[in-house]
Order: C-alpha cells, then sequence, then structure tokens
C-alpha cells in the first residue's frame, strides 16, 4: 500500500516521488447539475472521491463522463450543484487556484516549447513563490526522468511519439503539485500495443506518487484493469459505483450488464418463483422475484452444460472461433435474439447441434421495474 | 557457369526477350503537351501582368537619372507625403493588430450571441467601396455633421485631417490582421489554452505564453498585408484628407497630384517607392518562411 504524508498543498516539494508526498484530498461532487444550451448533460450526479484512490469515469459518448471530469477541474461551471475538494467549495474556485493536473486527450503540449520548457511551464507561470531557475530545471528534469523520458527534453512535441508525448503531458501536470489528477481518455489516441504499456505504467506511477487520480475512459478493459472504482455512467447519469469486481460480478442495471464484459440476454418470464421460458421451467430458482415478464443475464462464459434436468436448451446456428474458446449463438424456443455462450473450443457441436446448459450464475432485471 | 550459360541463352534467342516496357507515366501526372502549356499560360500571365509593369516603375523613376529622381523625392511636399504615409502605417497598423487580435480572439475562443453578425461587420471594409468609407467619414466629422459642434469646441479637426486619415486607413485595413487570424484559431481550439489555465497561468501569460507564439506566423502575415495596404490605400484616404498638398497628401494622393501636374518623373520616383515597398514586405515574408520554415510546418502539422 502507500505510504502518504497528510501534507498541506504546495507546503513544501517532495523531490523525491518514490516517497509520497501527494496531498490528502477527498473530492465530494454533489447533486451536479450541468445543461449545455437547454440541453442537460448530467442530471444530479454525486460521487465521493477518496483520497489516493484511481478511480475510473466509464461510459459510452455522450454519457456526461468528460463534462464530469471538466468540472472537477472547474473547466466547466454546474448548473447546478457544488463540488467540494476536502471541506472547501471548489465551485466557487477558478481553474488556477483548484490547482488541478489535467491530461488532456490529444496532450494539448505547448508546440513551440521544448520538452523541458512544457514540463517547466506551470511553475514558470507562478507568482508566487515561485522557484528559481535552477530549481524549476532541476524539478522539470526529475519529472522527465519518471516518466522516462530523459535525454528527450530538448525536442520539440511534434518530434515524439504519441505514447512520448502523453508522458509528457503527465510530467506537465505533475509538475505543479496538483492536489488531484485529472486525465481525459488518456490513451484513447494510442494504439493498442502503446495503450496497454502506458496503462502499466500510469498504475505504477500513481502506486509511487499517490495522487487521487480520476480517469476517463470508454474502454472497460482499461477501467476494469486499472482502477479501484469504477464510476459507471450513462446518459448524463451514474449507473454504478464499484470495485471492478463489484462491477463486473454484481452489475446492478441491464445497462451495467451490457456495457461491463460480454453478456447475454433471454427474456423469461417468473411464476411460482421459478424462472420459465416458453412454458418450461428452466431450473433457476428465484426466491425474491415478482411474478410476471423479465430479463435474464448472464455471461456467456459462465455457463455449465447439462442434460436431463430442467435447462435451458438450443440449436446452435452460429460458431465461431474467439481466443480459446468457441462461442455458439443458439436459438432458444423461438425467441428472436439467439442467445451467446461459450464452449471448450474442442466441443463437437456444430451447427444444428442442440445444446442444453444453465447460468451459472446470472441476474434477473424485472420489466416491471424497468417500466 | 550457370549464369554465364543463362546470359549466353538469352543473347542467342532474342526472339524469347520480353518486350520492350512501355515508358512508365505516372498516373497522377498530365501528358506534356498540357503541362507546358499551363506553365506557359501561368508564366507569360505573370510577365505582362506583375513583371512588366513593376519593372516599368523602375525604370520611369530613373529615366531621366538619378538627379531627377531624388529632386522629386526630396521635394518637400514629396517629403511631407512620405512622412504622413509612415505616420499613418504606425498608427493604423499596431491598432488593427490589437483590434485584429481581439476580434478573432473573441470568435474563435468563444460562443455568444451576434457571433455570426460580427464576422459579417468585420468583412464590411472589404466589400464597401474604399470612396464609401471615405465618405462615411466626411459625413460623420466633416463641418455639417451633427459631431462638429461638439469638435469644434474641443478644437478637434478630424475631416480633412490627419485624424480622419489615420480613422479611414483604420477602416479599410482592419480585416486583414482578423481574417488572417480567425480560421487559424478557430482550427487550433482552446486545448493549449486550457492546458496553461490549468498549470496555474492567468490570463495575459496564457495570451503571451501560449496563444501569441501559436498564432505569430499568420499575425505577422497579417500584419504585413495590413501595412501594405494600410500605405497603398487611396479611395478613402483621398476622400477624407481633402488632398492639402504638404500637409493631408499621402504618397498614393502624392502620386496622382505629380501624375495629373504631367510630372512623370516625379510621380513615378513615388511610385517607385510604394513598389519597392511592395517588394520588402514580400522579401520579409519569404525569409521568415524560409528562416521558420520548421516550426511554421510543425505548427500546421500539428
Amino acid at each position: 500500500m502507500n505510504f502518504r504524508f497528510a501534507v498541506r498543498p504546495h507546503d513544501h516539494y517532495k523531490t523525491d516521488l518514490s516517497v509520497s508526498g501527494a496531498p490528502r484530498l477527498d473530492i465530494r461532487v454533489q447533486n451536479i447539475r450541468k445543461e449545455f444550451s437547454q440541453y442537460p448533460a448530467l442530471h444530479d450526479v454525486s460521487l465521493n472521491i477518496i483520497s489516493g484512490e484511481l478511480i475510473a469515469l466509464l461510459g459510452p459518448s455522450g454519457s456526461g463522463k468528460t463534462t464530469l471530469l471538466r468540472l472537477i477541474a472547474g473547466l466547466e461551471s454546474p448548473t447546478e450543484g457544488m463540488i467540494l475538494f476536502g471541506e472547501e467549495d471548489a465551485s466557487q474556485r477558478s481553474v488556477q487556484e483548484r490547482h488541478v493536473g489535467f491530461v488532456f486527450q490529444h496532450y494539448a503540449l505547448f508546440r513551440h516549447m521544448t520538452i523541458l520548457e512544457n514540463v517547466s511551464f506551470g511553475l514558470k507561470v507562478r507568482r508566487h513563490d515561485r522557484p528559481n531557475k535552477a530549481e524549476i530545471r532541476k524539478r522539470a528534469m526529475e519529472l522527465i526522468d519518471l516518466v522516462q523520458l530523459t535525454g528527450l527534453e530538448k525536442r520539440y512535441p511534434n518530434q515524439l511519439s504519441g505514447g512520448q508525448r502523453q508522458r509528457v503531458a503527465l510530467a506537465r501536470a505533475l509538475a505543479i503539485e496538483p492536489r488531484v489528477l485529472l486525465l481525459d481518455e488518456p490513451f484513447g489516441a494510442l494504439d493498442a500495443q502503446v495503450r496497454k504499456e502506458l496503462r502499466k505504467w500510469l498504475r505504477e506511477i500513481h502506486d509511487r506518487t499517490g495522487h487521487t487520480t480520476v480517469f476517463v475512459t470508454h474502454d472497460q478493459e482499461e477501467a476494469l484493469e486499472l482502477a479501484d472504482r469504477l464510476v459507471v455512467m450513462s446518459q448524463g447519469k451514474i449507473e454504478q459505483v464499484g470495485t471492478p469486481d463489484d462491477v463486473y460480478d454484481r452489475p446492478n442495471s441491464p445497462f451495467v450488464f451490457g456495457f461491463i464484459g460480454e453478456s447475454s440476454a433471454l427474456p423469461v418470464t417468473v411464476e411460482h418463483n421459478e424462472l420459465w421460458v416458453g412454458g418450461r421451467a428452466i431450473g433457476l430458482a428465484a426466491p425474491e422475484a415478482v411474478d410476471g415478464p423479465a430479463q435474464l443475464y448472464f455471461r456467456p462464459h459462465d455457463v455449465e452444460l447439462i442434460e436431463g434436468e430442467a435447462c435451458l436448451a438450443g440449436v446452435v446456428v452460429a460458431s465461431r472461433r474467439v481466443g480459446g474458446t468457441r462461442r455458439v449463438e443458439l436459438e432458444i424456443g423461438g425467441q428472436q435474439q439467439p442467445v451467446e455462450i461459450d464452449l471448450p473450443f474442442d466441443h463437437p457441436a456444430g451447427e444444428k447441434s442442440r445444446i442444453a446448459f444453465r447460468p451459472k450464475r446470472w441476474r434477473l432485471f424485472s420489466d416491471a421495474a424497468a417500466a | 557457369m550457370a549464369t554465364d550459360r543463362l546470359a549466353t541463352r538469352v543473347t542467342l534467342a532474342p526472339a524469347f526477350r520480353p518486350p520492350a516496357p512501355a515508358r512508365l507515366v505516372s498516373p497522377t501526372t498530365e501528358r506534356p503537351a498540357v503541362k507546358w502549356t499551363l506553365i506557359a499560360i501561368a508564366v507569360i500571365f505573370l510577365l505582362v501582368i506583375l513583371l512588366l509593369p513593376l519593372v516599368t516603375v523602375f525604370i520611369q523613376a530613373v529615366a531621366k537619372g538619378p538627379g531627377v529622381f531624388f529632386a522629386a523625392l526630396s521635394d518637400p511636399d514629396g517629403v511631407a507625403a512620405i512622412r504622413l504615409t509612415l505616420l499613418v502605417a504606425a498608427i493604423a497598423v499596431p491598432l488593427n493588430l490589437v483590434f485584429g487580435v481581439s476580434a478573432a480572439w473573441a470568435i474563435a475562443k468563444f460562443d455568444f450571441h451576434g457571433k455570426s453578425f460580427l464576422i459579417t461587420l468585420i468583412d464590411l471594409p472589404f466589400s464597401v467601396s474604399p470612396v464609401v468609407s471615405g465618405m462615411i467619414y466626411v459625413l460623420l466629422f466633416g463641418a455639417n455633421s451633427v459631431l462638429n459642434p461638439f469638435l469644434k469646441t474641443i478644437d478637434l479637426q478630424i475631416a480633412f485631417a490627419v485624424p480622419g486619415i489615420v480613422l479611414a486607413t483604420i477602416f479599410v485595413t482592419f480585416p486583414f490582421v482578423a481574417r488572417e487570424l480567425i480560421p487559424l484559431m478557430q482550427d487550433q481550439g482552446s486545448g493549449d489554452e486550457e492546458a496553461a489555465i490549468s498549470l496555474g497561468a492567468n490570463g495575459w501569460q496564457t495570451f503571451w505564453h501560449v496563444t501569441l507564439p501559436n498564432i505569430r506566423w499568420g499575425l505577422l502575415y497579417g500584419v504585413l498585408l495590413c501595412n501594405a495596404r494600410a500605405m497603398g490605400e487611396f479611395g478613402a484616404v483621398s476622400v477624407i484628407s481633402g488632398h492639402i498638398r504638404g500637409l493631408t497628401n499621402t504618397m498614393p494622393l502624392q502620386i496622382e497630384v505629380l501624375y495629373d501636374s504631367y510630372n512623370f518623373a516625379g510621380a513615378f520616383a513615388m511610385a517607385s517607392l510604394l513598389a519597392l515597398l511592395a517588394l520588402v514586405t514580400l522579401l520579409l515574408k519569404t525569409i521568415l518562411e524560409f528562416r521558420y520554415g520548421d516550426e511554421l510546418a510543425s505548427a500546421r502539422r500539428h
């Protein structure tokens, strides 16, 4: 775990970034509403961000995740609601006063400045307690070292690769000793390989510096791998907040189930605390469910193949190889939408084969509740 | 050896030699005839319309010897005209630089009502005849205007005086800087500025360290064009200046006066100075592009 000092903001600068010197800062977003010329981008969003955590805002485009991040940074102002940094109301503070480190999706590096000048910028423009030139240079070089770009400090941004630019952007944001680090789709513009490396590397940097870090992403894999907690957003609302395990194993809405990880859905009927499909009991008990139509959600890989008992049975209509498994589409008892499940890759099932299975873990969302 | 045998066989059996490939033509190039016709049209056009008149101006200027040339320029009225032109440009260009940057900044970085109206308004000086621009100021500040009694009380002469010429020049040259910057700044967006303020820079620091360096080449280009037009403006200045020799005649007006009085040597001497200004402007621009080409390109590539 991280070892953290309780430091007042800019009390002093921990030159040795391997020991965490980041300030403790809880952020509370309270009932935030944001409208862009009448069009609501966020409806009544509340969120607590715990000091030192790495939290991901995850959602499809248009879900309001970037807007929420920009509101925390102060680059937008809320229509209603409050954002608290610790006990202090940050909504009244300007961007400069909030002291946040913001990393932009397209880096926004200053193209006419060298890497060193880019990283030093935040210290150079300080008007109170600005360090002297030698000190600024020393700190900037340390940060360039931290992001593993030593030797490139005299280059210009357009002479670097995308991954290197993003690391410069991070060093530049860290240079101002931010109280919180905000990253907007930090790896969105990079190719898959670089993205994976930078992901791991960001985790390491976070663990070393201990900054409270919020990042926006639409890539669920990235969020699951990197974040301590996920905030799943959709259409300007928060759908679910939790650890990757929570969100993946216990999605609380059809949207989250569908958005995080693979999922299959099947319309079922609840009767006598049992699930029925096409007039047959499928062997799943739902003691607490309300009678009536509902949607059964499960993961394609989380199924067991069984024979002879009450189960779901379908005919294979399509099959394709996905990595180490075979994913088949089953048509179940006249349902419109085929259901996907995973089989071992050497399973003999071919087209038109009949397969009987039962989800091992599943969730039921009543149609009545959704309406 | 094997290769030798192969070579021999090929020379012995010319019938098997593959047919000579047709000359490879780049698929994106025109046929030579078309190419050279187009080049010829462009070159002849440039020679006749641009280069020939330019050369004529300089030849005519020194046709009667350098003595006449310098005499025409050192004539008191001529000197006054040159000084007035420089003065007007020295006032109008910096002001338009400030106005142009402010207007472009407002349009590119902010959303507000009436933005498209403002853009249209900036174009007005381009669409209106310069003579009309001059007339507007005569009507506004002339002897019969509503403002005249007030101007008299503070003893300020605008029409038919230097302030009027400056105002008319500012009006006519206003769009140059703004037009150059608006597309550039819109293209760049406000990401860099947001980055700067998130790093703690205030508005002025952001402008000075981030915005200005990003637009400096476009700005310089706009200023050069603005300056060339400010010194060369004829129509608007002609109406508002009143043509008072030695007092309100700028270089273009002085050229007209000299030409009308059949002093061709004098007119061409003065004209050659204006043409020289144009050449210097071009030269400066080219040098800058050459010297800072990398940075210019990097700004575009980004």
